[in-house]
């Protein structure tokens, strides 16, 4: 039994400084691995839909007629995957949350404006059967 | 004899994190009986098994529970390796055991924050959560996620942690531990705290072992379950004793949380220091085609995950059983008989986790 041992706990609370940061003035804690939202770099995705088809929650859709890559924000639960399995490395994860939204406001629509490089031009034949032989 | 009269509690109550029902059934201010009832945030999670594929499960296992999410992945991927016979990393192994017990440092955190706002002890409340933040940012920094780590994968882990950073925290628990000491010395001897716990929904030895408590609850009563004693992960090569009170009062469960937070600061202490340099994961070859039962201890007990695949990307079936399941007989059980000013107390000795129960 014992009393006042929260004493010098309490005490030393009202002399220090708040646990708490006062956040709009002062900016948020994030480390570099902070998952905050995903973003994408409309220029280099290739619309390959792998995205779409890993995604947990079902947020992302991605059509490839319309060459558009939009996201539910409000779906999203931020786990990282759609970034891993990214083979263009165009999907990336920003260590800020998104803004606060209504639904009708959830979905992001971004266009993709990656262009296909031309392939270089096939060689003849005959030069790959002289290769060959 | 006076009038029985049934007072609903819950599924919306102060002291109520998480929504469940009871009807306590009252005789004056004694509650003659308590009949719970469950249900209210079903959200089909092991439905979902068979509509992902088994590696983005994970995602959804780990989300059953927003406070030991990590332990629930990683019981998960325990289920799947077993099935698929993968050898997982010793690294990925000592790291899981890391993250794990830094998991359960930040649940009792929560727990004993909520536990002092029950008794009325605000300030307490206040001082647990701040030091559970210390807590929660180490996870945030090794993981990327304050809550919901996300850090594991079936086959092992998907972040390593850095030798220096491994130093830092592990330079960083001697603070933790000063901070902490002073907290456990207010929950295991200020006077207003054992006026309100001690001799309070006590649940005897044999109670606990046939109604199936399990996690603290058990071992407040004396029962020495601890299932990381099975050895999985690494806890097999790192000593450490289940902590065990006999009185089986909300003190003792109170007291056996203090005290496995002082074991975890041992155990992520040992594991920092035998970690071993290596690989974090290996690829899982093919699809699990088989089925398996995995058991890991969760901060509130045994948490069993079951999971069975056909050799397809997506598995047939899932099944998780919580600890909250299972500690709800031995809850009736501490109930009745109590008054009804201790109910709320009674009720989060327990450490109801109403989501993952439910699912």
């Amino acid at each position: 039994m014992a009393f006042f041992e929260m004493a010098k706990t309490a005490i030393l609370t009202t002399l220090k400084s708040p646990a708490t940061r006062r956040y709009p003035a002062v900016p948020a804690k994030v480390t570099a691995i902070s998952r905050g939202r995903v973003t994408i770099d409309p220029a280099r995705c290739i619309s390959c839909g792998m995205c779409m088809r890993k995604c947990p929650s079902g947020a992302i859709c991605v059509v490839k007629d319309e060459k558009t890559w939009s996201i539910d924000r409000l779906k999203c639960v931020v786990c990282n995957c759609c970034v891993e399995v990214c083979p263009a490395h165009c999907l990336a994860m920003e260590t800020g949350y998104s803004p606060s939204m209504t639904v009708h406001e959830g979905i992001e629509v971004v266009h993709i404006t990656y262009v296909k490089p031309e392939r270089p031009p096939r060689k003849e034949p005959e030069e790959r059967s002289d290769q060959g032989s | 004899m006076s009038r029985r009269i049934i007072v609903p509690f819950g599924p919306q109550h102060p002291v109520l994190p998480e929504p469940i029902h009871l009807d306590l059934v009252l005789q004056d201010e004694r509650v003659v009986e308590a009949i719970p009832s469950i249900g209210y945030i079903h959200r089909g999670l092991e439905t979902l098994v068979a509509k992902r594929e088994y590696p983005e499960y994970v995602y959804i296992a780990e989300r059953t529970c927003g406070i030991c999410s990590f332990i629930h992945g990683m019981t998960y991927c325990q289920a799947v390796e077993q099935v698929m016979n993968l050898e997982v990393p010793e690294r990925a192994l000592y790291l899981r055991t890391i993250w794990s017990e830094y998991s359960r440092m930040h649940s009792h955190l929560l727990w004993l924050g909520l536990f002092a706002d029950a008794i009325g002890f605000e300030n307490l409340f206040m001082a647990s959560w701040r030091l559970r933040e210390s807590v929660l940012d180490v996870l945030e920094e090794t993981t990327g996620g304050r809550v919901i780590q996300g850090s594991c994968k079936v086959g092992g882990v998907r972040r390593d942690i850095p030798g220096e950073t491994l130093d830092r925290m592990v330079g960083d628990l001697a603070g933790f531990e000063r901070d902490f000491r002073e907290i456990a010395n207010v929950f295991l001897h200020d006077e207003s705290i054992i006026a309100r716990t001690r001799g309070v929904g006590v649940l005897s030895r044999g109670d606990a072992y046939h109604l199936g408590a399990m996690g603290p609850t058990a071992r407040g009563s004396g029962v020495a379950i601890d299932l990381r004693k099975t050895g999985y992960a690494a806890y097999g090569k790192i000593h450490f004793k289940p902590v065990v009170e006999t009185d089986g009062d909300c003190y003792a469960r109170c007291a056996v949380r203090v005290k496995e937070v002082f074991s975890s600061i041992d155990i992520v202490r040992q594991a920092a220091a035998k970690i071993p340099e290596g690989e974090i994961e290996v690829k899982p070859k093919g699809n699990p085609n088989g089925e398996c039962f995995s058991r890991a201890e969760q901060p509130r007990g045994e948490l069993v995950h079951y999971v069975k695949g056909d050799g397809s990307r997506h598995l047939v079936r899932s099944r998780i059983r919580t600890p909250t399941l299972t500690n709800i007989p031995p809850l009736v059980k501490m109930l009745s008989g109590c008054e009804l000013a201790d109910v709320p107390v009674i009720v989060l000795s327990i450490d109801p986790c109403i989501g993952c129960m439910e699912r």
